[in-house]
C-alpha cells in the first residue's frame, strides 16, 4: 500500500540546514496498523506529513497505492489527499461553526457529491463512531473524545485507502484514549490501513507493528502482539 | 459560476458566523454610507459656494455716453452723446443671445424725497428688474421692481435701508407713499447695498415710469450687461473682449462717434477682474475631487483590511479544508464568493441609507453656503462597484496566499 525508499527531508533554518529525515525505507501492506514512535524531533511528524502529501520530500521515492507521489501541484495533491487519505489530528481540527454531520460531510463536498447523498453517508459514519445522536451538535458542544470520534468519522467518510493519525490521543485522558483506540482497532479489523504517530508506549502497544525513529532514521521496526483496547475499557 | 452547492456552503458559512458577517457588513455599509454622505455634503458645499460667488461672479460690462473727443463726419468734438432706448434695444437685438443680465438706467441725483414731515435729497434711478443684480444689492424687505411695474409704468419704488432709517425712522416703509420730486410713489421694497453709503443714497423706480413722469422721454444714462458663464476663464475673457469691441462699434456708428473715440462711447469691461472666480471654481472642483478620491481610498483600505483579517482568521479552517481535499482554486473561490456577496449586499444597504438620509435631511439643511446636497446615483453606484471590486481584490491576495500555504503550516496556526 505504501512504499518508501531512501526518503530525505531537510528544513532550512536561517543559514543552517536541519536534516530531519536521513534516508527512510519501509513498506506498509494493506490492513496494517502501524505505530510510528520516537521522541520529539525524531522526524516522525515530518514523515507523517510527507505520507499525507501535506509536505514533500527532498529526495527518495514514495508510492501510495501504486501511484508515485512526486512533484505534485497543489490541485492534484488535494485530489489525492481527498481520494487516498484520511487525517486525524491531535487537536481534532474540526471546523467549529459546522455541526458534527457537516464536518463529516466536508470531504464528500470536495468530491462534488450532492448534499443529500453526502449527508446520508456522513450519518452512516457518525453512527459507526457511535455519535449519530450528536449529529447536529457543534464541536464545542462535544467532549474531547467525542470530537476525536467525529474527526475519525470525517477521516473515514471519503473511504480513503489509508488513515493517518497524528497523536490522536495526545489531547485525551487515558480512558478516553483507550476508547478512541478501541474504535481505531475496530476500523482496522475491517481492513483499513492505519498509521498512528505516537510517543505513548501503551498506545503503540495497541498497534500491530511498531516503527521507532531516532534522529531521522528507523532504528527499530517490529511486529508486536496487539493489546486489545477493549481489555482496558 | 452558478453552483448551488457552493452557494449552500457559503450561506452556511455566512449564517453560522453571524458576528463576522455582521461586522463585515456593518463596516462596508458604514463605509459606503459615509462616502455617500461626504459626497453629498461636498456637492452641497460646492453648490453653495458656487451660488454665493456667482452673484458677483460674472464680470459686468458698463456702457455710458460721454463727450466726443474727435471730430467725425462733420461734427465737432466735445459733443455729448445721449443714449436712448433705441440704443439699448439695438444692442439687445444684436447680442441678446450671448447676454445673461442686461439693463439700462436713467439716474437723477438730487431728487427730493418727502414722507410726512421728513425729507431728504437722494438719487432716483430708473431700472428694469435686472437692475438689482448688477448693483449687487440685496432685498431685505418686500420686493424689487418687476416686469409688471416696468410694463405698466407703475409708480412704485424700492428704497435703501439708509432711507428707511432716515425718512421712516426704521419703521417698515412697505406700502407707504412718498413723493419723489413731487410725484407720489408707493414703497414696495427695501434694499441694502454692500457698496456702502454712496450706494445707499438712492431709490429705485421702474425705468419706464422715470422716463414718463419726469419727462425725460426715451433718454437713458447707462447700459449694463453680463455675459453667459463660460467653462473657462480664458473663454470668458475672449468673448467679453469681442463683445466689447463689437458693441462699441455698433453704438459709435449709430451715434456718429469716431470708431476709436473711447470718450464718446465708454465701455468698461470688468470681466478680467473675475479671474479669481474662475480660479476659485476650479479649486473647489479640485478640492472635492480630492476629497472624493481620498474617501474612496479610505473605503478601499477599510474593506481590504476587513478581508485580510477574515482570511487571517480563517487560515486554520483553510488548512483543514485543504487537508480534506479542497483545491487551492476552490479556497479562493469560496473566500471571494463570500466577500463579494457580503460587500455587495451591505454596500447597497449603506448606499440606500445614505441616499435616504440626504433626501430626508438635505432640504432642511440649506444655508447660504450649503445648497442641494445630493449624490449623482451613477456616481454612487460606480463607487459601490469600485469598492466591491477593491474588496474582492483585497480579499484575493490573502486568499491566494492562504490557498498557497501548505496545509501543515495552516494547521499549525493556533
Amino acid at each position: 500500500m505504501i512504499e518508501i525508499k531512501d526518503l530525505h527531508k531537510s528544513y532550512k533554518m536561517g543559514h543552517s540546514e536541519l536534516h530531519v529525515l536521513k534516508g527512510i525505507n519501509f513498506n506498509i501492506k494493506e490492513g496494517e496498523l502501524v505505530a510510528i514512535m520516537g521522541s520529539s524531533g525524531s522526524g516522525k511528524s515530518t514523515l507523517l506529513n510527507i505520507l499525507g502529501i501535506l509536505d514533500e520530500a527532498d529526495s527518495g521515492l514514495y508510492t501510495l497505492d501504486n501511484v508515485p507521489i512526486k512533484k505534485l501541484n497543489e490541485t492534484i495533491a488535494s485530489k489525492y489527499r481527498n481520494q487516498f487519505l484520511g487525517f486525524v489530528f491531535q487537536s481534532f481540527n474540526l471546523i467549529n461553526y459546522k455541526s458534527a454531520l457537516d464536518n463529516v460531510a466536508l470531504p464528500l463536498y470536495y468530491q462534488g457529491m450532492k448534499r443529500k447523498e453526502r449527508n446520508e453517508i456522513a450519518m452512516k459514519y457518525l453512527d459507526k463512531v457511535g455519535l449519530s445522536s450528536h449529529s447536529h451538535h457543534l464541536p464545542n458542544e462535544l467532549s474531547g473524545g467525542q470530537k476525536q470520534r467525529v474527526a475519525i468519522a470525517r477521516a473515514l467518510a471519503s473511504n480513503p485507502k489509508v488513515l493517518l493519525a497524528d497523536e490522536p490521543t495526545g489531547a485525551l485522558d487515558t480512558l478516553t484514549s483507550y476508547e478512541v483506540m478501541e474504535l481505531i482497532q475496530g476500523i482496522n479489523d475491517e481492513g483499513k490501513t492505519i498509521l498512528i504517530v505516537t510517543h505513548e508506549p501503551d498506545i503503540a502497544a495497541m498497534c500491530k507493528r511498531n516503527v521507532v525513529l531516532k534522529d531521522g532514521l528507523i532504528i527499530d521496526d517490529k511486529m508486536i502482539e496487539q493489546v486489545r483496547a477493549s481489555s482496558y475499557v | 459560476m452558478f453552483n448551488i452547492e457552493r452557494w449552500q456552503e457559503i450561506f452556511e458559512a455566512i449564517s453560522k458566523n453571524k458576528l463576522r458577517t455582521f461586522l463585515t457588513g456593518v463596516s462596508v455599509a458604514s463605509g459606503i454610507f459615509i462616502l455617500v454622505i461626504l459626497l453629498g455634503v461636498g456637492k452641497g458645499l460646492q453648490n453653495g459656494i458656487q451660488k454665493s460667488f456667482e452673484r458677483d461672479a460674472v464680470g459686468s460690462i458698463y456702457v455710458w455716453g460721454g463727450a466726443t473727443a474727435k471730430a467725425y463726419k462733420g461734427l465737432n468734438p466735445g459733443r455729448r452723446v445721449q443714449f436712448r432706448n433705441s440704443d439699448y434695444d439695438l444692442s439687445v437685438n444684436k447680442f441678446g443671445d450671448i447676454m445673461d443680465i442686461k439693463g439700462s438706467t436713467y439716474s437723477f441725483w438730487g431728487a427730493t424725497i418727502v414722507y410726512g414731515k421728513e425729507s431728504g435729497s437722494y438719487e432716483y434711478r430708473g431700472v428694469n428688474p435686472d437692475g438689482i443684480a448688477i448693483e449687487n444689492a440685496k432685498i431685505i424687505e418686500g420686493r424689487f421692481i418687476n416686469d409688471n411695474d416696468v410694463a405698466n409704468n407703475e409708480k412704485v419704488t424700492v428704497v435703501s435701508s439708509k432711507i428707511k432709517l432716515e425718512i421712516f425712522k426704521d419703521k417698515s416703509p412697505i406700502g407707504k407713499e412718498i413723493t419723489i420730486n413731487g410725484i407720489f410713489f408707493k414703497v414696495v421694497g427695501v434694499f441694502t447695498d454692500p457698496g456702502g453709503d454712496w450706494d445707499e443714497k438712492r431709490v429705485f423706480i421702474p425705468l419706464s415710469t422715470a422716463q414718463r413722469v419726469f419727462g425725460v422721454g426715451d433718454k437713458i444714462n447707462n447700459m449694463f450687461f453680463t455675459l453667459r458663464k463660460k467653462d473657462s476663464y480664458q473663454e470668458a475673457v475672449d468673448e467679453a473682449n469681442k463683445f466689447t469691441e463689437n458693441l462699441g462699434q455698433l453704438l459709435r456708428s449709430k451715434n456718429g462717434v469716431a470708431p476709436d473715440d473711447v470718450s464718446g462711447v465708454g465701455i468698461n469691461n470688468s470681466v478680467t477682474e473675475v479671474k479669481k472666480f474662475y480660479d476659485l471654481n476650479l479649486y473647489i472642483r479640485l478640492f472635492f475631487w480630492w476629497v472624493g478620491i481620498c474617501t474612496i481610498i479610505a473605503g478601499v483600505v477599510g474593506v481590504s483590511n476587513i478581508m485580510m483579517i477574515i482570511v487571517k482568521e480563517r487560515t486554520k479552517e483553510i488548512g483543514i479544508r485543504k487537508a480534506l481535499g479542497a483545491s487551492p482554486i476552490s479556497i479562493i473561490f469560496m473566500i471571494l464568493h463570500e466577500s463579494i456577496f457580503i460587500t455587495t449586499i451591505s454596500g447597497f444597504v449603506g448606499l440606500l441609507t445614505g441616499l435616504a438620509l440626504l433626501e430626508l435631511v438635505g432640504p432642511h439643511a440649506q444655508s447660504e453656503y450649503f445648497v442641494n446636497p445630493q449624490v449623482d446615483f451613477t456616481v454612487a453606484i460606480s463607487t459601490l462597484i469600485v469598492l466591491v471590486i477593491a474588496g474582492a481584490l483585497a480579499g484575493f491576495v490573502p486568499a491566494y496566499r492562504a490557498a498557497k500555504i501548505k496545509p501543515i503550516v495552516a494547521l499549525r496556526d493556533e
